[in-house]
C-alpha cells in the first residue's frame, strides 16, 4: 500500500527547515502522499528514509519503454482499475508477430504493412507500434538474419524478440542492442541465461509463466538477479484467461501494491480467425494489457482496435475535441445548407452522422468551444452570438456558399435574434433541438 | 512475498429474471461479480444476444448488412423464423420502426398484428421495441404488450417522457421492461426509482443507459455501465441492479466505418469484415462493462460474439 501522509512524515527530518518549499515537514509529507512533490526536494532526508519512501512512492505499475527513438512506446504507470476513477495512462502497444520460419518475401511484406499502418483518427496518429519476431526456426543464424532484416526495413519500429532459445536470443539482441528490443522471453527453465543477456545489453526482459502466482515468483527471481525493466505474460491464451489473469495482476499491483506483479502485461493474442482475434484483443485492450501481440494486421482490424484503444484511453475528465473548421458532408455545392455546432467530439459525431443519414450534402461549421456540448457551451458563454459571428466571418465560408443562411441548433434558438444583428446580411434558421431531427429537417428543407 | 489471489467480495448482486415461455425461455442476470470474473463469484447466467428484426424493410441499413436477410424483409414473422431456425438466434428483438411518424407511421393496431404474427412462429424470447418516438411509442408499445400477453416478453423502451403508460402495460400484461436514459448514471437511477415506485419490481426491470458505437462515444457508455454495475455490487444499490441492455446494432450500423466503401477509404480495409468487426468490438466493449443482453444485427457478428461469450463463461 502507498504510505499515508502521516507515515511519510515520521520518516522526514521534522526540522521544518522550509528548504523543500513547503512551510512544514508535515505539509511536505502530505504533498508526497498525493504524489504532488518529489522527495528530492528534501536535502536532509536520511538514506534509510529514501529507500523506504522510494519504494512506496514508485508507481504501482513500473514504467517501461519499448524500443528507442521517436517511435518508442511508454508503458505502465497505471494507477486505477476503472477508467472513470482517473484515467488509463499509457495506451497499450499493438505488435504483429512475424515468424522467422516464414519466407523473406512474406516477412518483407508484413514489415511493409506495419510501416504503412498509420492512420489519423480525431487528430491522433494511430499505428501498429511494434514487430514481434518469433524464433520458430530454433536456429540462431536464421533468427539473427531475420532480426537484422526486419530492423533494417523498419529502423524506427520497436522490436520484441519473441524467443525462448537463449543462444538465438543472444545473437539477435547483439545485432540490434541499440534499438532496445524487448527480450521476451524468460521462463523458469532459461531464466539465468536470459537475465544475463538482458543485463549485458540493457534491454527490458519479458517473463512468461502460467498464471499470476508462478509469474510473481519468476519476477521476484529476475529482480533479485538484477533486472529492473520487466514485462510479464501470465500465459493466457483464451479470453477467459486474459480477463482473469490480467485482472488479478493489476489488482495485486494497484490495490495491494504487490511489487512482483507491478509490471506492464504482454498478451499473445493469436487466433486463426481474424474476427475472433479482434474480439479477444478487445478483452486485452480493455482489461489491462500493455502489449497486445497479434498474428495479422488487416486494415479493418487495425481500425477497429485502434479506435477501441483510443476510446478507452481517453481521459474521462477532458472531453474529446475535434478541429474547428467547416466540415463538408457529401459533396455540398454553393447552395447546400450550412449548420453550426460545437467541437465536443460526441456532438460532432452525432450531428455529422445524422446529416449523413439525411443524404443531403451539407456544410457543418464546427466551432471551438473547448470540447463542450451545445447547451453547456452556451451556458458557459463560449457559444455566443458574437463568437459565432466572428467564427463564421473568419472561416471564409462566405466565399464557399452563395446563400446567407445559417442553421443553428434548436437548443440555442434564443441566439437567433442577436446573431442576425451581429452577422450582418445573414438569415438565422433554428434547426431541430435534437440531432435525430436533422434528417427530416434537412429533407423537408431541400424539398 | 507470497502471492494471494486478490479477490473482491461484493455485498450486492445483479437481479436475475427469466424471459420467454417454455423450453426456450432464458434466464439472465444473477451474477455477484464484475463481468466474467468467476474466480471470485457466481455467474449463473451468460449474457444473451437477441437478433434484431424490423416491421418494415429497413431503409437505412448498408448493403453489406442488408444482403444477409434478402427475401425476408416483407414479413417480420418469416424474418424471425429465419433468424431462429437458420441463424440459431437465442432471442429476437422486434423493432417496430415502421410506426415512427417519419417512416411509415404504422398504427398501433398494425404493430400489434406484427407482434402476434412473430409470436406465432418463434418459441424463443421476444423483445418488443418501439421506434424511439416518445409519444408514438406510448400507444404502440401498449398495443404490442397486449398482443403479447402471457408470453413473458421484454418490452421497451420506457423513457422519462412516456414511462407511465408503458410501465402500466408491462404490469397489466406481465412483461419485463427496459428503462432507457441518456448516458448518465443518475438519470438511469432516477428512472428506475420512478418505475419501481409505480409498483414495478426491480427483478422485472432492465436498464439501458444508451449504447454508443465504437468510435462514437463508446467510452461514455462503457464507463456508465461499469459504474452502474459497481454500484449494484459494491453498494448493494437495488436501483442499480437491473440487468443491463446494450442496443448495439442500431448505433453501429449507422456509422461511417460500416458503410464507407474500400474505394473511398482504402486505408480502412475490407468493408465486409470492417462492418462485422465494428459490431463485434462494440459488443465486446458492452459485455466487458457489464451488459447482460445485447441487441445485434449482423449474423456473423452475432456468431463471433457468441463464440467469445462461450469462451468467457465456461469453466
Amino acid at each position: 500500500m502507498a504510505l499515508s501522509g502521516v507515515e511519510i512524515f515520521k520518516l522526514l527530518p521534522k526540522t521544518n527547515c522550509k528548504k523543500c518549499g513547503f512551510p512544514t515537514c508535515l505539509a511536505f509529507a502530505m504533498k508526497l502522499a498525493q504524489r504532488q512533490a518529489s522527495l528530492d526536494a528534501c536535502p536532509d532526508v536520511s538514506e534509510e528514509a529514501k529507500k523506504i519512501l522510494g519504494e512506496a512512492s514508485a508507481p504501482p505499475v513500473r514504467a517501461i519503454i519499448l524500443g528507442a527513438g521517436d517511435k518508442a512506446v511508454k508503458m505502465g504507470e497505471e494507477t486505477v482499475l476503472f477508467r472513470h476513477e482517473k484515467r488509463f495512462v499509457n495506451p497499450c502497444a499493438f505488435a504483429v508477430n512475424i515468424k522467422d520460419s516464414e519466407s523473406d518475401n512474406e516477412i518483407e511484406k508484413k514489415v511493409a504493412m506495419v510501416i504503412a499502418s498509420e492512420i489519423d483518427r480525431v487528430g491522433q496518429k494511430l499505428r501498429i507500434d511494434a514487430i514481434s519476431i518469433e524464433c520458430a526456426s530454433n536456429d540462431a543464424v536464421r533468427y539473427e538474419a531475420v532480426t537484422r532484416m526486419v530492423s533494417s526495413r523498419a529502423p524506427d519500429t520497436p522490436i520484441i524478440l519473441n524467443c525462448f532459445n537463449a543462444s538465438a536470443a543472444e545473437a539477435a539482441v547483439k545485432a540490434i542492442a541499440d534499438k532496445k528490443p524487448l527480450l521476451y522471453g524468460a521462463r523458469l527453465d532459461n531464466l539465468d541465461a536470459m537475465v544475463n543477456i538482458a543485463k549485458a545489453h540493457k534491454t527490458p526482459l519479458g517473463l512468461y509463466a502460467e498464471g499470476p502466482e508462478a509469474l510473481s515468483s519468476l519476477a521476484e527471481k529476475a529482480k533479485a538477479m538484477g533486472v529492473e525493466d520487466i514485462v510479464i505474460d501470465p500465459g493466457a491464451k483464451s479470453a477467459k484467461g486474459i480477463i482473469e489473469g490480467n485482472t488479478q495482476i493489476r489488482r495485486a499491483a494497484i490495490k495491494k501494491n504487490f511489487k512482483p506483479l507491478g509490471y506492464p502485461i504482454i498478451n499473445i493474442v493469436m487466433k486463426d480467425d481474424p474476427l475472433i482475434e479482434t474480439a479477444i484483443a478487445s478483452v486485452a485492450i480493455a482489461k489491462y494489457a500493455s502489449i497486445v501481440v497479434l498474428s495479422s494486421i488487416e486494415r479493418w482490424k487495425n481500425l477497429a482496435l485502434f479506435t477501441l484503444r483510443q476510446n478507452l484511453y481517453t481521459d474521462p475528465q477532458v472531453p474529446m475535441q475535434v478541429e474547428q473548421k467547416i466540415y463538408k458532408i457529401g459533396e455540398p455545392g454553393p447552395d447546400a445548407p450550412l449548420m453550426i455546432t460545437t467541437n465536443f467530439s460526441l456532438t460532432y459525431f452525432i450531428v455529422s452522422g445524422e446529416v449523413e443519414n439525411s443524404k443531403v450534402p451539407s456544410r457543418l461549421a464546427v466551432m471551438d468551444c473547448e470540447g463542450l456540448s451545445v447547451l453547456t457551451a452556451w451556458a458557459a458563454g463560449k457559444f455566443t452570438a458574437s463568437r459565432i459571428a466572428q467564427f463564421i466571418k473568419e472561416s471564409g465560408v462566405e466565399n464557399e456558399v452563395k446563400h446567407r443562411e445559417l442553421i443553428i441548433p434548436g437548443q440555442v434558438a434564443i441566439l437567433s435574434g442577436t446573431l442576425e444583428d451581429k452577422l450582418e446580411g445573414w438569415k438565422i434558421i433554428v434547426g431541430p433541438r435534437e440531432a435525430n431531427g436533422l434528417p427530416t429537417f434537412l429533407k423537408t428543407k431541400a424539398a | 512475498m507470497a502471492y494471494v489471489i486478490p479477490k473482491e467480495t461484493y455485498s450486492g448482486k445483479v437481479a436475475s429474471m427469466t424471459i420467454g415461455e417454455g423450453a426456450k425461455s432464458i434466464a439472465i442476470g444473477g451474477e455477484n461479480t464484475m463481468p466474467f470474473l468467476s474466480f471470485e463469484g457466481a455467474i449463473p447466467n451468460r449474457p444473451v444476444i437477441a437478433m434484431e428484426i424490423q416491421d418494415i424493410t429497413p431503409d437505412d441499413w448498408p448493403d453489406n448488412l442488408k444482403k444477409y436477410y434478402n427475401g425476408y424483409y416483407d414479413d417480420a414473422a418469416k424474418w424471425a423464423k429465419f433468424c431462429v431456425e437458420q441463424l440459431n438466434a437465442k432471442a429476437i428483438a422486434l423493432r417496430l420502426v415502421g410506426t415512427h411518424p417519419d417512416k411509415q407511421d404504422r398504427s398501433a393496431e398494425d404493430a400489434a398484428k406484427t407482434v402476434k404474427e412473430v409470436l406465432s412462429v418463434v418459441d424463443v424470447p421476444l423483445i418488443i421495441l418501439g421506434s424511439n418516438h416518445i409519444e408514438k411509442d406510448a400507444s404502440v408499445i401498449v398495443a404490442a404488450a397486449e398482443a403479447a400477453t402471457g408470453k413473458n416478453c421484454i418490452i421497451g423502451k420506457a423513457q422519462e417522457g412516456n414511462y407511465k403508460t408503458i410501465v402500466a402495460a408491462a404490469l397489466a400484461h406481465k412483461h419485463k421492461l427496459i428503462a432507457m436514459s441518456e448516458l448518465d448514471i443518475n438519470l438511469a437511477k432516477q428512472l428506475n426509482i420512478l418505475i419501481t415506485q409505480m409498483g414495478f419490481e426491480t427483478d422485472r426491470l432492465l436498464t439501458d443507459p444508451m449504447c454508443s458505437a465504437l468510435g462514437y462515444g463508446l467510452e461514455y457508455t462503457y464507463s456508465v455501465m461499469e459504474r452502474i454495475r459497481l454500484a449494484a455490487l459494491t453498494q448493494n444499490d437495488t436501483t442499480m441492479q437491473p440487468p443491463i441492455v446494450g442496443d448495439v446494432g442500431m448505433y453501429v450500423w449507422k456509422t461511417k466505418e460500416v458503410s464507407a466503401s474500400e474505394e473511398d477509404m482504402p486505408q480502412w480495409g475490407s468493408l465486409e469484415e470492417r462492418g462485422i468487426a465494428w459490431e463485434v468490438v462494440t459488443a465486446m466493449g458492452m459485455l466487458l462493462a457489464g451488459a447482460n443482453l445485447l441487441i445485434m444485427r449482423h449474423p456473423k457478428a452475432v456468431e463471433k460474439a457468441e463464440k467469445v461469450i462461450e469462451e468467457l463463461t465456461k469453466g
